[in-house]
């Protein structure tokens, strides 16, 4: 019961906080399609994958009270931030164990900008492509972005390590 | 060979449809493609998956809509883009074909197969599209590279964003189609909204086609069908219900099959989906049809879960449902989980939290954090105005997301079980029924 809830509470428990709804929809994108089991469901929409599932279970979990969502006024625009509640805390108590190598993908996720891990994100999911197809899918669908061939070759090293990570 | 892209039948051929009255059929790339084996197989998939448990009318199919899709984008093209500078005539078949197939890859039940076997229709639209398919022989006459210029509109991965938005958008054909389907066929008053006005009044841009300011008012009539038509027909609780049990029966059987139960009507069909092992060829042999007789001869299974379960879909015997409130309930959850246990009823299969939510419209502005394209107004200058800054109605609903959540159980179970009846009281006491 609520598993799929606690898996979320737990990544932002070991995230240790999460800033950014794009950047916690991206991250936890990237997570799923390293094999970690998350069940949120994705499709493509502006900002690269992005989950109306994982919106919601959010949005229940700060009803719940197991996290608490910050909202910061840039300006411009809104910034949302989560953290993890001492009932949030409680609630994951019986929740099963996650590998550590979640953690440790959280990490080095955390590090990165949202731009950077929603081109990481849109590669992945274009991943079924051949690596000049994924970029040419990307430079259409993120036009404006004007994503760099550096850029490019750090998202796919940064997938690489990932991937690397895990398998270790 | 370059010829058939713009071939055109000797005369048109018109089908009756009760929400569009005809739907015109002029090409002929459009009428081999309705002919072909993929599509035909769309007659044998509701459109509305489960809620003809509901609303008796609601029978039509997926082969419906698709006409009905393909119909608005042809008359939004010829009758309203067609000689307008921003707007590419070469793009017309291309749109026309991606309206027409863009639910090609919807699986039988789609909701529910594709949460138990984690699969996405759209990518298997977008195989049927690319593979060895009657779909994939009928757009390669067109040009080698025509199939992949349909799936990237499908993926919206197409260079020509308006032609993506007349298919995926918050007000594109595929929506306009199905509010006033569903609304005829289940018989409900909601849904209903001046789609000829919005037609009349929507115009090409480079990103999306926007509507001219004076259409203002249908639009939000429109808005306010969809939100309508989300609360009193898709996530009505009684439908969701039949939902619920049919992810059951698939969860279940899939469960059986890797215990090495010994099925009286082995799962032929699912096999390839049970162990990941499924191709397009076992993707396109399934239908709601042939799910059905799977769960009629199952009700004779002797596993008692999917024999019951698939006797309540087949035979309509539905769980009941309370409202439930996550935040406040979760440990009654809890607690009913394990008196479910002790009450030999798997909880795993009977007691199951279902929520639903619906976001009406969405904003963008940018620099923010939301996922959505807006709906843009036309102004009289020239400008383009997001349409929530305009519209009080809109502005009222806009990013207001409503969600519901239901807890579902087998009332009758609860209270014609024979063991356990103490148990059985205290457990629907709990429930307050």
């Amino acid at each position: 019961m609520l598993q799929e809830h606690a898996k979320v509470v737990q990544f932002i428990s070991l995230a240790d906080g999460v800033t950014g709804r794009k950047k916690l929809q991206k991250m936890i994108y990237i997570a799923k399609k390293m094999d970690f089991p998350f069940q949120e469901k994705y499709e493509l929409h502006i900002y690269g994958p992005y989950s109306e599932e994982l919106t919601l279970r959010i949005e229940e979990l700060c009803e719940m009270g197991f996290l608490a969502e910050n909202c910061e006024d840039k300006g411009s625009y809104v910034q949302y931030s989560y953290r993890v509640t001492g009932e949030g805390r409680d609630f994951i108590g019986d929740a099963g164990d996650v590998p550590d190598t979640l953690g440790v993908c959280i990490g080095r996720m955390k590090e990165k900008s949202s731009r950077f891990l929603e081109l990481v994100s849109t590669l992945l999911y274009f991943d079924y492509l051949p690596r000049d197809e994924q970029i040419a899918k990307v430079h259409i669908v993120k036009n404006k972005l004007n994503y760099t061939d550096a850029e490019m070759d750090e998202a796919f090293a940064f997938i690489g390590e990932l991937s690397s990570c895990i398998r270790q | 060979m370059m010829d058939y892209a713009t071939q055109k039948l000797s005369e048109e051929k018109v089908f009756k449809d009760p929400v569009h009255r005809y739907i015109h059929v002029k090409d002929q790339v459009i009428w081999d493609l309705i002919a072909t084996r993929e599509f035909q197989r769309l007659r044998r998939i509701h459109q509305l998956g489960t809620t003809y448990l509901v609303f008796h009318g609601a029978e039509h199919s997926r082969f419906n809509h698709s006409l009905g899709v393909y119909e608005i984008v042809r008359r939004i093209i010829d009758d309203s883009f067609s000689g307008r500078s921003q707007w590419n005539d070469s793009e017309r078949l291309v749109t026309l074909c991606a309206a027409l197939l863009h639910d090609l890859g919807h699986g039988p039940f789609s909701h529910a197969f594709e949460k138990v076997f984690d699969l996405d229709h759209e990518l298997f639209t977008q195989k049927i599209l690319l593979g060895d398919t009657e779909v994939n022989a009928v757009l390669r006459r067109v040009s080698e590279e025509f199939p992949q210029k349909v799936a990237d509109v499908i993926g919206k991965t197409y260079p020509d964003k308006l032609v993506v938005s007349l298919i995926s958008s918050q007000i594109d054909a595929d929506r306009m189609d199905y509010l006033q389907r569903d609304a005829y066929f289940t018989g409900v008053s909601y849904g209903h909204f001046d789609m000829e006005r919005i037609l009349r009044v929507m115009r090409p841009s480079e990103e999306q086609a926007v509507i001219k300011q004076s259409g203002m008012h249908a639009v939000e009539d429109y808005i306010m069908s969809r939100y309508q038509m989300y609360w009193q027909v898709y996530f009505h609780p009684v439908s969701r219900s039949a939902e619920v049990i049919l992810v059951k029966i698939l969860q279940r059987a899939k469960v059986l099959s890797e215990e090495g139960y010994t099925f009286k009507q082995e799962p032929v069909h699912f096999k390839s989906f049970f162990d990941k092992t499924y191709d397009l060829t076992d993707y396109i042999a399934l239908d709601e049809y042939i799910l059905m007789t799977y769960f009629e001869t199952w009700i004779r299974e002797d596993d008692e879960i999917l024999s019951d379960l698939c006797d309540r879909f087949v035979n309509r015997r539905l769980f009941q449902y309370i409202d439930f409130n996550p935040a406040k309930e979760y440990r009654k959850l809890g607690e009913l989980d394990t008196l479910f246990r002790k009450a030999g009823i798997d909880p795993e299969y009977y007691l199951v939290v279902d929520s639903s939510s619906d976001l009406p419209y969405d904003f963008y502005r940018p620099g923010e954090e939301e996922e959505r394209l807006p709906i843009h107004l036309l102004m009289r200058d020239g400008e383009l105005r997001e349409l929530s800054r305009e519209s009080d109605i809109v502005d009222a609903i806009s990013g207001k997301r409503r969600t519901d959540h239901k807890l579902y159980f087998p009332e009758d179970m609860l209270r014609e079980g024979k063991k356990k009846k103490v148990l059985r009281q205290q457990i629907l006491s709990i429930l307050n029924t």
